[in-house]
């Protein structure tokens, strides 16, 4: 039920991220997802790839800090308050959200959504109760 | 171990009686060959014969690196260029190095204290001697290099650059000894796990490590990373090259000097005034046999201790504290004085960071502004920006709290920072350019 995210310490240097995705692109790796947290000193890039360990080993080799976080995909229904439902039901059992951000590819007529929870099995154990649909990761990284 | 019983482990009293009658040597020396000197007491109204008790080194004058400059190229030496054999050159970081002169029995004395040095650290015949240092002007490799033969050990004169290809000698030849500067120990343990050699594996147990200022953190993470005793040396070339002063295997505790040849005394800087034992300043040297290049109270710049203690291991001789920067590396931040070194000690001691930073001084409008970068590795990354900036912040908030100076911490990515194969570029002052 988890799905596993490659994290990368960017400093704010024009041509980083180009160069992570250069760097995955020529090993013939597919970026699933991605999102930049930056501040005005670095950044955090993190990454859903469709191979992780080999995705692991090329950045490393090129000399970037690698990081490994495990987050969940969740499947989202794509219509108004569908996100809310959510993040309510996680609030309501006092899971925080650490950080979201959304998968490129639609499932069909609703949005996977990646999130980072404090408490990762209590967030799955409750989502899946109300119904909400969890993503294995072998479907995340072929979607 | 201990390779001269008799001079290392003197009493206290025979030690002081042979110094004050090699400081008279010395004195009546460049009072007579030196002119230089002569013209400096003569203006203090010194005579060599007013040298009547140790504690007279305080009617001699200082020596300071701009009296060297001023007699440029040899003008200190004392004596003539048909007993000298060997010149070498300060690394001169600004303006022309200075040269330094050496006489048949100077580079005797040499040998032989650089082999006390490397017998401090275990080291004897039979051992293969990897020597990192550089050779040519600079004192270091030529230095350890004669030492290590002294010793009857087998010496691989590698000195400095190529670093896999050293990598490759440490595997191949089986060093057991590895003498370089810190700072370049470090360098090779990031090449070698780049190309997946582990220390363990190879026969170094000891490493002599001087030519810079380092702290007992990187101490720690050296031993960690080479998998052997990491021991600290001192020695300038003004003073002699390696071989002034050592730290021991027993304790790792302070660097012995070899005071039956120096005489150290430490001062307030500004001031002048001699410090107690224990108090920190600037280690002032006298050297008390030397022929070709004596000098009297040699301002070193470097910041240390005098202890006095006996040492477990047998000596007693004096020991300097491990030191604490240089006073010309000393940075004025607002008024406040910071030492490189200080700096590096707290990122130490913070979990998960590399042992590789640098400062980065700099002025906005009237305000002095310091930077620290420091490089992130995978110990201390997380994914969430707070918790770096949590990093970033501790460190800022240590060296707050430490030095009172309001610092910003930037992380930075590894191997931004440059490497050395030397001395380390620790700091960076855009206040000067
Ligand atoms: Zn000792």
């Amino acid at each position: 039920m988890k799905v596993e995210q490659i994290s990368v310490f960017l400093e704010n240097k024009a041509g980083r991220l180009a160069e992570v995705t250069r760097v995955l692109g020529e090993a013939g790796i597919n970026i699933r997802a991605l999102s930049l947290a930056d501040t005005t000193d670095f950044g955090i890039l993190r990454l859903i790839v469709d191979q992780y360990d080999k995705a692991r080993e090329i950045l490393k080799d090129k000399g970037f800090t690698v990081g490994k976080t495990e987050v969940v995909a969740v499947e989202v229904p794509d219509r108004p308050g569908g996100l809310g439902l959510v993040l309510q039901i996680l609030a309501t059992a006092g899971v925080n959200v650490e950080y979201m951000y959304a998968f490129v590819q639609h499932s069909g007529k609703n949005a996977v959504i990646i999130f980072r929870f404090d408490n990762l099995e209590q967030a799955i154990d409750l989502l899946q109760k109300e119904g909400i649909h969890i993503y294995k990761g072998e479907e995340v990284y072929r979607l | 171990m201990i390779r001269d019983v008799e001079h290392e482990t003197m009493p206290r009293e025979d030690l002081e009686t042979l110094q004050l009658r090699r400081l008279q040597a010395v004195v009546e020396r460049v009072y007579h060959l030196v002119p230089f000197y002569r013209r400096r007491l003569d203006e203090l109204g010194v005579k060599p014969e007013h040298i009547r008790t140790l504690e007279d080194v305080r009617l001699l004058p200082f020596t300071a690196k701009q009296d060297l400059r001023d007699n440029y190229p040899f003008g200190m030496f004392a004596a003539p260029m048909d007993q000298i054999v060997r010149i070498h050159a300060s690394s001169g970081t600004t303006g022309k190095s200075t040269p330094v002169a050496y006489t048949q029995r100077d580079l005797e004395t040499w040998a032989e204290l650089m082999a006390r040095t490397l017998a401090a650290g275990g080291a004897h015949r039979g051992d293969i001697v990897h020597v990192a240092y550089g050779y040519g002007l600079f004192t270091g490799g030529l230095g350890v290099h004669y030492g290590a033969e002294r010793l009857g050990a087998a010496v691989i004169p590698v000195s400095g650059g190529q670093t896999r290809r050293q990598i490759m000698l440490i595997q191949d030849f089986g060093p057991t000894v590895l003498c370089c500067t810190p700072s370049f120990a470090l360098y090779l343990a990031e090449v070698a796990q780049e190309m997946g050699v582990d220390f363990a594996k190879t026969k170094l147990r000891v490493g002599v490590f001087g030519a810079e200022p380092w702290t007992e953190g990187m101490r720690q993470e050296i031993e960690k990373r080479l998998r052997l005793d990491a021991l600290d040396i001192y020695g300038l070339s003004e003073i002699l090259g390696p071989g002034v002063a050592s730290e021991c295997l027993e304790a790792k505790a302070g660097l012995h000097m070899f005071e039956d040849h120096f005489l150290p005394e430490v001062i307030n800087p500004a001031t002048l005034e001699r410090l107690a034992p224990g108090e920190t300043g600037e280690l002032v040297i006298t050297t008390l046999s030397k022929e070709a290049f004596p000098l009297l109270r040699y301002r070193t710049r470097d910041l240390t201790s005098l202890d006095y203690a006996p040492c477990i291991c047998g000596r007693t001789i004096a020991r300097i504290s491990r030191f604490k920067g240089r006073s010309d590396d000393m940075l004025i931040i607002r008024g406040v004085n910071v030492f490189p070194s200080q700096i590096e000690s707290v990122l130490m001691e913070t979990p998960g960071v590399a042992p590789h930073y640098q400062l980065i001084v700099d002025r906005e409008g009237q305000l002095d502004t310091l930077e620290v970068q420091v490089e992130v590795d995978e110990g201390a990354f997380s994914d969430e920006v707070k918790q770096l900036q949590a990093l970033a912040q501790g460190i800022q908030r240590k060296i707050k709290d430490y030095f009172t100076v309001s610092v910003k911490v930037k992380l930075v990515e590894p191997r931004s920072i440059p490497r050395s194969e030397g001395k380390a570029k620790r700091v960076i002052d855009k206040r000067q350019q």
